[in-house]
């Protein structure tokens, strides 16, 4: 057995090829930390999810829950239906608010629970009926300026000045707060 | 004159593809044959062992040096751009994702034809020129059971070694520039990656897709070498076509295996 030495240099190999693959496991990817044991699964229907997508965190109080695990269209209501799936030993009770929030500015999508006070939990394949939508953007930004132009359509017919009004109008979107939100995003 | 040059070049083109589609069906006759006849790979394991020797450790060095400045590089650029828009804690994800999907098994696909690959090819190309595989077979001992497979199984097993290697040394050299010499927060770094970074579809995918290149690469080198004309010339265009082969397979089946695994 003179093949000792190459013998040895294959076995150091292979080791730190496991080693390695266990690091990627254990350090870089979510085996340990996603690992939610037993699950039980709850729905909640929202009329507009944004941009959530299986697999997003379920939040409560800021710590991961659960993980979105399905969502589907229901052709009756014209809603989604969303799937959870919450650890066992997290029971929340049925009046619990489902909200879609946004991880900062442009972060992806994910469910927030807010519990709330009634003494019966939720039981598997629950539906919680407590939801707000994911808030969209644009939406955000037309009744913002939908609402500042009405506004100052009155200021407009109450002082009768047309030419005053527009540069009104003008003011009111060069004061979107928006800007303020996207500016330090832009640099 | 005119006409039968012309006629020549169809000539030509239809023995190139035809030439093309034979040797495609010859490799693929090789690798069958290689699969019937790798028992003795496993049975006698200490040559399927000295090919692991010469073509994954040997390619230790090349494979770790590179994988530590792709991560280097890796963060820096990362960094660069994500400042911009004031997320620079999600570094860590964007080196932990680009290496273990993508960067991990095709440049250390790349390396391994590079530096495994053309050994394999010069290796049986000169076995045949000196006729050793025809001794062998003369002696009665199949050369694709006692060279050619146990040289395609070493390739299939070192091939994700590397990869994960690679994969991890690229991140540690991500972690080295992006934490101490930058200055992100360690915490986020990890965190972020763990957060982002799935055990099934992000690791599990990028170790099959080196599994994939593996095979690849290591067939084609082996046929490059099987098939070289038994001269000089002929075992050093086989080398060259060792590497411009695997590595065009390489980059064809990294976008065919990412569009089965990634559901837009």
């Amino acid at each position: 057995m003179e093949r000792t030495t190459i013998d040895l240099w294959v076995g150091i190999f292979v080791a730190l090829g496991v080693a390695a693959l266990l690091g990627l496991a254990m350090k870089v990817g979510n085996l340990t930390t996603s690992n939610l044991g037993a699950t039980y699964t709850v729905t909640a229907n929202f009329e507009n999810i944004g941009g959530l997508k299986p697999r997003a965190p379920v939040k409560s109080a800021g710590v991961v829950v659960g993980r979105v695990s399905d969502i589907k269209f229901d052709p009756a209501t014209f809603e989604a239906v969303v799937s959870l799936n919450i650890d066992k030993r997290d029971a929340f009770p049925v009046d619990t608010f489902a909200n879609i929030y946004t991880a900062g500015l442009l972060g992806e999508q994910y469910i927030g629970l807010d519990a709330g006070g009634d003494e019966a939990k939720l039981k598997n394949g629950d539906r919680i009926t407590h939801t707000q939508d994911a808030i969209v953007l644009e939406k955000m930004i037309s009744q913002f300026l939908y609402s500042k132009a009405s506004e100052s359509k009155d200021d407009a017919s109450a002082t009768s000045t047309p030419s005053k009004s527009t540069k009104k109008a003008d003011d009111a979107l060069g004061a979107n707060p928006l800007d303020d939100l996207t500016k330090p995003a832009s640099q | 004159m005119i006409v039968r040059s012309r006629l020549r070049i169809f000539r030509t083109i239809g023995h190139r593809f035809t030439s093309r589609i034979w040797r495609l069906g010859a490799a693929t006759r090789l690798f069958w044959l290689t699969l019937i006849s790798s028992g003795e790979s496993f049975r006698r394991l200490h040559l399927t062992i000295r090919e692991v020797y010469f073509t994954g450790v040997m390619s230790l060095i090349i494979i770790v040096v590179s994988a530590f400045f792709v991560g280097m590089v890796l963060a820096l650029q990362g960094y660069n751009t994500l400042q911009r828009y004031g997320s620079s804690d999600a570094i860590g994800v964007l080196v932990a994702l680009a290496l273990v999907r993508e960067l991990g098994p095709v440049i250390t696909a790349l390396l391994f034809a590079g530096r495994a690959g053309t050994a394999i090819t010069a290796e049986i190309g000169l076995m045949k020129a000196t006729e050793q595989l025809s001794a062998m077979e003369m002696m009665a001992v199949s050369p694709i059971a006692r060279v050619i497979a146990p040289r395609f199984w070493a390739g299939v097993i070192a091939m994700p070694i590397l990869a994960t290697l690679f994969s991890m040394v690229g991140i540690l050299g991500g972690y080295l520039v992006a934490v101490p010499l930058i200055g992100v927060d360690a915490g986020a770094f990890w965190s972020q990656m763990q957060a982002n970074v799935d055990w099934r579809l992000d690791i599990v995918n990028g170790v099959i897709k080196s599994l994939v290149f593996g095979v690849a690469c290591t067939m084609i080198a082996l046929f490059e070498g099987y098939d070289a004309p038994p001269t000089a010339e002929g075992v050093s265009r086989a080398t060259t076509r060792t590497v411009v082969t695997s590595s065009l397979t390489v980059l064809i089946l990294d976008f065919v295996l990412t569009s089965f695994m990634i559901n837009v």
